[in-house]
């Protein structure tokens, strides 16, 4: 997804619905997102698509008797009965390679997009509210993690890892993923430091984090979702780079591994396809389906973009 | 404006400060011992063998303080020296990586303008068209979330192993001798078709997202309305709300940058394109770490380039940075 939309998503969800504080007019705004949500084909759709994946990730590998690396059957099958994804150049079952691949794409989108979504807001929260040096400081620490491309980094800590798991792998993706997050909740946390309704709590004697966590960041908690959403899709595509160049998980199966090997051993000009068109359709499909998804929640959160 | 590019610059400076600085501690300090990985890779080689365990004492300068060692990787760097390669050796790991650098660039460099301008004009060209709108927008966010390297695969497949249209791998033929002569020239161009084509489709989706997106957003605001009220044409409303979403999609262009090059290595890769991400796809295979830590070295340099790129031309769109300190990418 481009930047851009993350940026002008910004610049649209914030303040517009922010200034109610809490109480009956809360409650009502949940309601009434409830009832547009329900109603919103996008949102559906994308949450429908994501949780068959999940199913098929939760009970796939239940289905199968052995695991994903063993060399169960004959080599290069066909999809059929017996081998519903068909099998690998070297006989081992493509679909049990699939689940268990799905597993680790949502372990990775769900570990690196929360972490990465943890450190973001708690940078952007820190310098939007105490602004002045500290401001500062963090400000030039996001540019320049935001500069650094991700995967590049990524490549050299791999690279002199000699064993490389799913979870080392998310965390050193959020570890190098959250300046967008940071820069973005750090204006909006600055639009509102200043509101009535803070200047109240702090009147009334509460300290930072206090208004940070019940002023600040429930007028933005749509947003802050949004964003959840878009690091996952990011994370599950990063991994998916890192796994194709030959840097993915030495013990488990990821569906990035799933495609380096089949580029690997000829799948291509073979003409194997039911070995490399699931893992891509997968990832595909659930990035897709979150991209979508959050179309639909920017519609139901704001009300400029509901289709009447 | 001076202020402006004195902090981009600044920040520049340091990110590649920190990138050396990475660049020089990841192999210090991770678990394990490279020296004994690559030599026990070079071992099969017994000519090099034994230059290399000199050199590499040299380089990682165990015998050396620690401060001592920066300093002296700092002080290789800029002289040129990325040590040498192992899979290539005893060729020197810059130029190796200046041969493969072209082909990178041939494929990222038209890609990358050619996606924004197209994707702009399309986005901008759909948005609010009802019909367009609900096609462009699933293509679209279908096309962005496509990982680079699976519409590889795919165009590989079905355009090159099924319809035999384009080749499969490689920069030019085996048989063809590179050279300036028309057919070489051709026999490239087919070859760099389908990673470019790859490429040019995923960025093309995300461009033509964001771009109607903007427009949508744009068509809200209060000038956009004020212009309609004053009667003018939707034609001429529609270009000024180009022109303001334009300034966003450059920012997009450089946030993006990295992901762009990330998504240019793995579709060499697919491809067996003879630039910078096949040769890091040997050098993990051949665990050849000086090859790893150049390329990514050429890397940082390349992304911190184009950034500085995309302000210059930042100045040159937006007014607001030529008078303040404000705005900017």
């Amino acid at each position: 997804m481009s930047v851009s939309d993350q940026e002008e998503l910004a610049a649209a969800t914030p303040a517009a619905a922010a200034a109610t504080p809490v109480t009956v007019a809360e409650l009502r705004a949940s309601r009434e997102a409830l009832h547009f949500a329900r109603r919103n084909r996008k949102l559906l759709l994308g949450a429908g698509v994501v949780l068959a994946f999940l199913v098929v990730a939760a009970v796939g590998p239940l289905l199968t008797d052995h695991g994903p690396n063993e060399y169960v059957g004959p080599p290069a099958q066909r999809p059929s009965a017996d081998w519903w994804f068909g099998t690998t150049m070297f006989g081992q079952d493509v679909f049990a390679q699939f689940a268990h691949g799905l597993r680790s794409t949502f372990l990775v989108g769900l570990l690196g997009g929360g972490l990465a979504a943890v450190i973001g807001m708690t940078i952007g929260f820190t310098a939007g509210y105490r602004g002045g040096i500290t401001d500062e400081v963090l400000n030039m620490v996001t540019n320049v993690v935001l500069v650094i491309p991700t995967l590049a980094v990524l490549l050299i800590i791999a690279t002199y890892l000699r064993v490389r798991g799913v979870v080392p792998e998310a965390i050193f993706i959020a570890a190098f993923s959250w300046p967008w997050v940071a820069r973005a909740i750090r204006a909006q946390t600055f639009s509102l430091r200043s509101r009535d309704f803070v200047d109240l709590a702090r009147l009334s004697g509460a300290g930072g984090a206090r208004i940070v966590f019940r002023e600040i960041a429930p007028n933005m908690s749509s947003y802050l979702f949004m964003t959840f959403i878009l690091l996952f899709g990011g994370a599950v595509l990063t991994a998916a780079m890192l796994d194709f160049i030959g840097l993915g998980p030495t013990d488990g199966m990821s569906l990035g591994l799933m495609m380096n090997n089949a580029v690997l051993w000829s799948a291509l000009p073979l003409g194997m396809w039911w070995w490399f068109v699931p893992p891509g359709l997968g990832i595909t499909m659930i990035v897709g389906a979150l991209y979508i998804m959050n179309v639909g929640l920017d519609e139901v959160f704001n009300p400029k973009l509901r289709e009447l | 404006m001076r202020q402006y590019f004195q902090r981009k610059l600044g920040i520049y400076a340091l990110t590649f400060f920190v990138a050396v600085t990475v660049d020089w501690v990841i192999p210090r300090f991770m678990p394990g011992d490279p020296v004994q990985t690559m030599l026990a890779r070079a071992s099969l080689r017994p000519e090099a063998s034994e230059a290399m365990q000199a050199y590499y004492t040299g380089v990682f300068g165990l015998d050396v303080p620690i401060w001592r060692q920066y300093l002296n990787f700092w002080n290789a760097l800029l002289h040129g020296d990325l040590g040498v390669s192992i899979w290539l050796f005893p060729q020197p790991v810059t130029s190796v990586i200046l041969r493969a650098i072209p082909y990178t660039l041939a494929l990222l460099v038209p890609a990358i303008l050619l996606s924004w301008w197209a994707g702009n004009k399309f986005g901008a060209y759909a948005a609010r068209r009802r019909w367009l709108d609900n096609t462009v927008l699933p293509v679209g966010y279908v096309l962005t979330a496509t990982p680079y390297m699976w519409l590889g695969i795919l165009l590989a497949w079905a355009l090159a192993t099924v319809a035999g249209i384009f080749p499969i791998a490689g920069g030019y033929s085996f048989d063809v001798e590179p050279s300036w002569s028309p057919s070489f020239l051709v026999n490239l161009a087919r070859h760099w078709f389908l990673p470019f084509a790859s490429l040019f489709l995923v960025m093309f989706g995300g461009w033509a997202i964001g771009m109607r997106n903007l427009i949508i957003y744009e068509l809200e605001a209060d000038y956009s309305h004020y212009l309609e009220a004053l009667g003018a044409p939707q034609r001429l409303v529609r270009r000024y709300a180009f022109n303001n979403a334009l300034l966003p999609q450059l920012t997009g262009l450089a946030l993006q940058l990295g992901v762009i090059v990330a998504g240019a290595l793995v579709t060499e890769i697919v491809f067996s394109y003879p630039g910078l991400g096949y040769l890091i796809l040997q050098a993990i295979n051949n665990q050849d770490f000086f090859l790893i830590q150049g390329a990514f070295l050429f890397i940082i340099v390349g992304v911190l380039l184009a950034n500085f790129l995309v302000d210059v031309v930042y100045v040159l769109v937006d007014p607001r940075t030529r008078v303040g300190m404000r705005g900017g990418a």
